[in-house]
């Protein structure tokens, strides 16, 4: 941007000032703001985790139970709990911005925002139970 | 002729990503990441891991999973990136890098999965 004094009234002066870059502490809405976009922090993270448990498990017993004992040390363990509050408000925030993106029609008429809604919440509830089925059942 | 944006794609990756995370990963890192390791229910024994983990379909939804979270993670960090701290000027750099990490993530997720017996 040119920063010449020389303005007519055609080109009157730029009156954009530019925020601080610490504006996301001013309000608690931008705050929160900031915090759902931190959640891509946890969801890569979890995509770190997920390949070595793959490797772990495709390196036999023993390197299975290297990661499993790996997972409970304090460092892990506590990442992976911050992850888990993360990865649940990203999940809550995701869903919630659903009913505006996705515009679903039956017919002519359009499907109302809070069954969209609970479509997801539907999803999320049976792909959970379907995880625990999978990992649970012995 | 019109310049095609990638903006649009790179947005359905993100948002592709977003959903699927947001779906399995709660209750995977519920799971392996707190549950197990605090004993408040039984890992899956190795031989049920491998049998999981051996199914195909398994690991083509393993597969989604990362390359998607990936590119989700990608185009998000560089959009707080550049509102959050205002990094404008390194916009192209900031692009390069986080794009370049989804896809060189995938490329080793597709490995691991593809390689795992």
């Amino acid at each position: 941007m040119s920063r010449s004094h020389a303005y007519t009234d055609y080109h009157p002066r730029w009156l954009r000032r530019r925020p601080s870059t610490y504006w996301w502490l001013e309000k608690p809405a931008y705050f929160a703001f900031i915090l759902r976009e931190a959640s891509c922090l946890f969801v890569g993270w979890f995509v770190v985790y997920l390949l070595l448990l793959v490797n772990g498990v495709a390196g036999g017993r023993d390197s299975y139970a290297r990661l499993l004992e790996w997972s409970a040390s304090p460092w892990v363990l506590s990442l992976n709990v911050i992850s888990l509050l993360f990865l649940v408000y990203h999940a809550v925030t995701f869903f919630a911005a659903a009913p505006q993106a996705l515009a679903v029609h039956v017919g002519r008429t359009r499907v109302p925002g809070p069954l969209v809604l609970a479509a997801h919440y539907a999803a999320w509830a049976a792909a959970s139970g379907f995880v625990l089925w999978l990992l649970l059942e012995t | 002729m019109m310049r095609r944006h990638p903006e649009p794609l790179l947005w359905m990756l993100f948002s592709a990503g977003g959903i699927l995370s947001a779906m399995l990963m709660p209750i995977l890192v519920f799971l392996f990441g707190v549950a197990f390791p605090l004993k408040w229910l039984t890992a899956p024994s190795y031989e049920q891991m491998a049998v999981v983990l051996g199914n195909p379909l398994t690991r083509l939804v393993l597969f989604g999973l990362c390359a998607l979270s990936l590119f989700h993670w990608a185009h998000r960090f560089r959009h707080t990136l550049y509102d959050g701290l205002q990094i404008k000027h390194l916009n192209e750099v900031i692009a390069f890098v986080t794009y370049g990490v989804a896809v060189g993530g995938s490329v080793v997720a597709a490995y691991l999965l593809w390689q795992s017996p």
